[in-house]
């Protein structure tokens, strides 16, 4: 590990500035990591050529007095992003070896910025998982592992090779995305910030679509102000996604200066579930202490219909991923599996391409869709959903933003919490209410557990408020002041 | 209604057009009534009057004239066609 993966985005801009360094060098400390770092599997596709290229354009740029908002910076970028040239899987067999001919906005945006594209990282098929156990292409292994003991942990996911590169060094920051946790879960279990913007803030056009309606690209950076940074590189309105707000971006990373007197900070008592280790609720409280230390106020406030928020969403999320899949059947891109008619090529194409839980999924989209269930499950889970959007109009009549743990558990080994489907998807009991809402949400690592493995706080905000989320996190993160690091990398330094 | 039987689960595949085997579509449709029962517990929300919502994006759809803006590229859109011939995607035979 040398010293130049270590930096912040924010040091890393002014040493590039004050010429320290150069962005090619920089680029090439990330490249020499990658490579003893492979173990993590945290890459699908590497490319070392385009970064370094991208790099050299960036030290011309500045050189020029041309330097951009992120310009000679080294990201990862999620696999689920298309990146012309360069191979998109999703993570999934049925797109293995797809070349886009097109870049996604979010990409075009950062590269716009000067940002330099490290690979694409592993992540759960289609995003759809929490642990990153369900890519085609391997597990990813978290950097972080319990005291004394080498057992290989999961990520989270499905944004789980994002996370933990960013963890372990081998980027500075990572894209992700998010449609019921996927970006703030894996963010608590690798001891990261992550941030998942409002509905509509960053365009999804491009990205390969999951659930479009709860899908949210976002950031992760090992900083609050680093993770806003790569943000507002990645936001604004796009007239290709229909979902696209016409909506002025904020100076995010200005934010992360804020500060948070007489801010009325929501509690809510559902958050506290059955089962969640006192470690959690233990930083919960620590959390609710270092926000009234920086002058805010709790206040207690009722989400009463969180505990359906996770089967509402495993109604329409399933619903919406089995109409954006029916694209994958052999005909435009990807496998094609012949067969004896149009039918069985369709059939055998999908059956080969698609892994276990995306077929689960897919099933259950279509069952829930199908003729004499659709009032009973999809309008039934939409009316859920609009009363969980209620309890939050409700709740921000209170307060200011709500202040919760991110996930019910630290990271855990490989294998665990695959018996049932239901226990998985448990994991994003608190993250999954601010997709269905559409808001702003942060998580933020607080501190560790017994075991010695990060935990995560939860900030969520009122639409178009992220400003308010990040300076809330970044109090935090100065009063948590988190510096453990990961096992492998704490070696390394010592 | 929520029990998914091998036949329910049979017909589910179909137009999910995911080619099973029996014994799959045993295992699935057991996996599937264990999701299906657990989202039942929605039916104890009280949601009269409420409207479904579909998303929380409340702008008007945008408009915009008709006319072409995109396109004539069609080497890019068949780039990662598995079968391609003279700018058309190959498809196995569909009519007799």
């Amino acid at each position: 590990m040398s010293d130049l993966t270590t930096l912040t985005i924010t040091d890393a801009l002014k040493g590039l500035e004050s010429k320290d360094f150069s962005a090619v060098e920089l680029t090439q400390a990330h490249i020499d990591a990658m490579a003893t770092a492979k173990n993590l599997n945290a890459y699908i596709t590497e490319t070392p050529e385009i970064a370094l290229e991208q790099a050299k354009a960036s030290d011309a740029r500045r050189a020029g007095g041309g330097a951009k908002l992120l310009d000679g910076i080294p990201l990862a970028i999620k696999d689920l992003f298309c990146t012309r040239g360069v191979q998109t899987t999703a993570a999934s067999k049925i797109l293995e070896g797809f070349v886009p001919t097109y870049e996604s906005t979010v990409t075009s945006n950062l590269f716009e910025d000067g940002a330099v594209m490290l690979g694409k990282t592993n992540m759960d098929e289609f995003a759809m998982g929490s642990a990153n156990t369900t890519s085609h292409f391997g597990n990813v292994i978290n950097p972080w592992t319990r005291e004394g003991d080498d057992t290989p942990l999961v990520p989270g996911g499905s944004s789980g090779g994002s996370a933990a590169a960013v963890a372990a060094r081998i980027a500075m920051g990572a894209t992700g995305t998010d449609t019921g946790g996927s970006i703030r879960q894996p963010a608590s279990l690798t001891g990261i910030v992550g941030i998942k913007p409002t509905y509509g803030r960053c365009s999804r056009w491009g990205a390969v679509a999951f659930a479009s309606s709860l899908d949210h690209p976002g950031s992760f950076g090992r900083t609050v102000e680093d993770a806003a940074l790569i943000l507002q590189s990645m936001s604004g309105h796009d007239p290709k996604d229909a979902t696209s707000a016409k909506q002025d971006v904020p100076d995010f990373a200005a934010a992360a200066s804020g500060y948070i007197k007489g801010m009325k900070i929501g509690i809510p008592d559902e958050y506290r579930i059955d089962g969640m280790p006192e470690e959690i609720e233990k930083l919960w409280q620590q959390g609710i202490e270092w926000i009234k230390e920086a002058g805010a106020e709790p206040v207690k406030i009722s989400l009463p219909h969180t505990k359906y928020a996770l089967p509402a969403y495993y109604i329409i999320a399933p619903a919406e991923a089995s109409s954006n899949l029916s694209r994958y059947d052999g005909v435009r891109y990807g496998l094609r599996v012949e067969g004896e008619s149009l039918d069985d090529m369709y059939a055998l194409t999908r059956a080969e391409g698609f892994g276990d839980e995306v077929k689960r999924r897919i099933m259950i989209g279509t069952y829930v869709l199908s003729a004499g269930y659709y009032d009973a499950y999809y309008i039934k889970a939409q009316k859920v959903r609009r009363v969980i959007l209620n309890d939050f109009v409700e709740a921000f009549k209170q307060c200011d933003a709500i202040l919760t743990p991110t996930a019910p558990s630290s990271a855990f080994a490989i294998g665990e919490n695959e018996d049932d489907p239901i226990k998985m998807y448990l994991n994003d009991v608190f993250t999954v209410t601010g997709n269905l809402a559409g808001l702003p949400g942060i998580s933020i690592p607080g501190g560790v557990d017994a075991q010695g493995l990060p935990l995560g706080l939860q900030i969520t905000g009122r639409v178009w408020d992220e400003e308010t989320v990040i300076k809330i996190a970044a109090n935090i993160e100065r009063a948590a002041n988190f510096t453990a690091l990961p096992q492998t990398l704490a070696k390394a330094a010592a | 209604m929520s029990e998914i039987d091998l036949a329910t689960a049979k017909k589910i595949a179909n137009l999910s057009r995911l080619k099973m085997d029996d014994a799959e579509l045993d295992t699935r449709a057991a996996s599937l009534t264990g999701i299906i029962k657990w989202v039942e517990q929605l039916q104890e929300v009280d949601t009269d009057n409420i409207e479904p919502l579909a998303n929380v994006v409340n702008t008007e759809l945008v408009l915009r004239k008709d006319e072409v803006t995109d396109g004539g590229y069609a080497d890019k859109v068949l780039k990662n066609a598995p079968e391609e011939t003279q700018d058309f995607f190959v498809v196995p035979k569909v009519v007799e």
